[in-house]
């Protein structure tokens, strides 16, 4: 699945953000990084506030700044460094090399104008179009992305819309300069469940047909087990494991994986059989400003060791391409009860 | 679920049809929109039919309304008609008061958007200015720039623009921080916009609900201002205007109330209109007030 000679299209290495409050710093990323093949799907998966989002807004450079800040890494997009790169350039390529689908279609369409209006101007900024071939080429995108009648909908205002067709609109202005990459902030959190079925599809369908690069950011195992080719775990603004998607799903080795693929409850079990309960991690996320020394998971986790609360644990190989950070594979002394 | 939009589903109404719909629900706005658009309809269009000149003397002084067919609402103390000043004189301050609403919104669009755009120490700088014109009185701030350069329509409409900024910088850097957070903004960045791009085509018109609202009341606000200002004096004195009139027939008010009285009401009348229709521009754009 995963070619190692073909050179990544997105790199992203050991970027730091940090977001001055008023109680102190909190680091939102730390040292967060992977790598993507064209036409691939990362799956980043992760409680609210681990930092997927985070690192999508970073690979955008959207960090909100004040108070946010990115420290240091690199974010290379076909070799070139977006962090280095001039506001200018970072401008041009958003939308047009890489581009971006929100988690809630509800807000991100300004109300004001159409959609295809709105699509349009995707097309009058990046391509230069002129006004009547732009509006065109909207109507073409929402043909593409599955819209009925998308010359009479072309003309509707975003409050016209079920949540659904907006997204799809979103889908349409963020495919239409075909990306390179397209970040998808869980982008079906706010539909329905048969919505969310018919928008993976669509993103999936649209891959296809273009060989984008996928990062899908999602806190749903079931989504990340159909979608993805890789998956990060996300826990306190860090990576904690990285795999492809059949390493994570049936052989995870962070007890924080484990306990988040725990808690998906199962459908596929006989239901006239008594079901294990669901599983939870007890406890919250913790304050990005009080990390202690240690793993930040370890006052969460069943199977913390000392070690876990004096020293974070660095990346453990624990197959091909497929690491974790967990002081427990150090030894290999792991209990799985 | 998008693939089943009936062929039949609503034609797409745009929100102006639905805020115009709103609009005339508000039986005091409608009313204040017929009484402008009258006024209006009189100051272009009265000069030309009445056929009065309003600088000349066409009769006695001081003949009472009702009493000379051909001055009907009379003549002031130098005999001249009174309902040719009214004519003449609404163009002068609707001009003044819709022009200085401009200068006004223009100004204070301008550094309120910049402010809450930007934020930090941009804000910082234009509040402090701004601040700076809010604290001066404003018709005393007025009267000193016209008494520094020669009262003409020009600078007086320059002065009252630049005294009733601050509140429309205000109300538009309140706007733009609240709507530069908003989702659409960031979704608008990452499709690539320019900060310029962002501020008028994104964001401005969002924020126009309120302005627009402010802006027709800011139109009220000037043509009282234009008022008192030629009432004192300090309005351009070769142009006839309703503040002028009350201003020049001030002395003979207790011997000939309708000199003072007609141009009075019709300022009344036209401040009124104006803050009505505001009023009713405030319903229409409220999205609540909006049904099918």
């Amino acid at each position: 699945m995963l070619q190692p000679n073909e050179a990544p299209v997105l790199e992203v290495d050991d970027i730091d953000v940090e977001f001055l409050t008023s109680t102190g710093v909190a680091r939102v990323l730390n040292k967060v990084s992977f790598s993507l093949q064209k036409g691939k799907t990362l799956g980043i998966v992760g409680e609210s506030g681990s930092g997927k989002s985070m690192t999508a807004l970073a690979i955008m450079g959207l960090v909100p700044q004040p108070p946010g800040r990115v420290v240091g890494g690199r974010i290379l997009l076909d070799g070139e460094d977006l962090l280095c790169a001039s506001v200018d350039r970072v401008r041009q390529m958003r939308g047009d090399d890489i581009s971006m689908i929100f988690q809630e279609p509800m807000t991100s369409l300004n109300p004001v104008f159409t959609v295809g209006e709105q699509i349009a101007e995707v097309f009058r900024y990046h391509r230069k179009t002129n006004k009547i071939e732009a509006m065109e080429q909207a109507v073409e995108m929402l043909r593409a992305v599955g819209i009925s009648n998308p010359n009479k909908r072309s003309k509707n205002y975003p409050h016209e819309l079920s949540g659904g067709m907006r997204q799809r609109v979103m889908i349409a202005m963020a495919l239409s300069c075909n990306p390179k990459v397209l970040i998808a902030d869980e982008p079906t959190t706010a539909l329905d469940v048969t919505v969310q079925a018919q928008i993976f599809d669509l993103i999936e369908d649209l891959q296809k047909e273009t060989e984008t690069t996928v990062i899908l950011i999602t806190h749903d195992m079931g989504v990340i087990a159909e979608m993805a080719h890789r998956v990060a775990v996300m826990y306190a603004g860090r990576i904690v494991e990285e795999g492809s998607v059949d390493q994570i799903l049936s052989a995870p080795s962070h007890p924080y994986t484990v306990g988040l693929i725990g808690c998906v409850p199962q459908l596929d079990l006989d239901p006239t059989e008594e079901r294990p309960p669901l599983v939870e991690i007890r406890g919250i996320v913790p304050s990005l400003i009080e990390l202690g020394v240690g793993c930040a998971f370890a006052p969460r986790c069943d199977h913390a060791i000392d070690k876990c609360r004096t020293a974070i644990p660095p990346y453990f190989e624990v197959g091909s391409n497929h690491r974790s950070a967990c002081w427990l594979l150090e030894t290999g002394d792991r209990n799985d009860d | 679920m998008t693939n089943h939009v009936s062929e039949n589903s609503p034609k797409p109404v745009s929100i102006g049809q639905d805020a115009w719909k709103v609009f005339r629900r508000n039986k005091a706005a409608s009313a204040g929109l017929v009484v402008l658009t009258t006024i209006l309809l009189i100051s272009a269009l009265g000069p030309t039919l009445y056929g009065v000149d309003a600088y000349s003397m066409v009769a006695a002084p001081f003949i009472p309304p009702g009493t000379d067919s051909t001055v009907i609402l009379g003549t002031d103390f130098l005999g001249r008609d009174i309902a040719a000043g009214l004519i003449v004189g609404g163009q002068a301050t609707l001009l003044v008061g819709s022009a200085a609403a401009l200068v006004t919104v223009i100004i204070g669009v301008l550094v309120g958007a910049t402010a809450g755009f930007y934020g930090g120490n941009v804000d910082e700088v234009l509040m402090r200015f701004t601040e700076f014109f809010q604290v001066l009185p404003a018709l005393l701030f007025a009267m000193v720039l016209i008494a520094l350069f020669s009262p003409s329509l020009l600078t007086v409409t320059f002065a009252i623009g630049v005294v009733a900024w601050p509140q429309t910088a205000r109300l538009t850097r309140a706007e733009f921080m609240k709507i530069k957070q908003l989702e659409y903004v960031t979704a608008a960045r990452s499709i690539a916009s320019t900060d310029r791009r962002i501020m008028w085509m994104v964001i401005l018109p969002n924020a126009l609900p309120p302005l627009i609202v402010s802006a027709t009341l800011v139109v009220g606000v000037a043509i009282l201002f234009e008022a008192g200002l030629s009432f004192l004096g300090l309005g351009d004195p070769n142009v006839m205007s309703w503040g002028l009139m009350i201003g020049a027939n001030r002395p003979y008010i207790l011997d000939a109330w309708w000199t003072v009285t007609f141009p009075g009401i019709s300022i009344f009348l036209t401040v009124l209109s104006v803050s009505l229709i505001g009023d009713g521009l405030n319903d229409a754009f409220n999205p609540k007030l909006r049904e099918r």
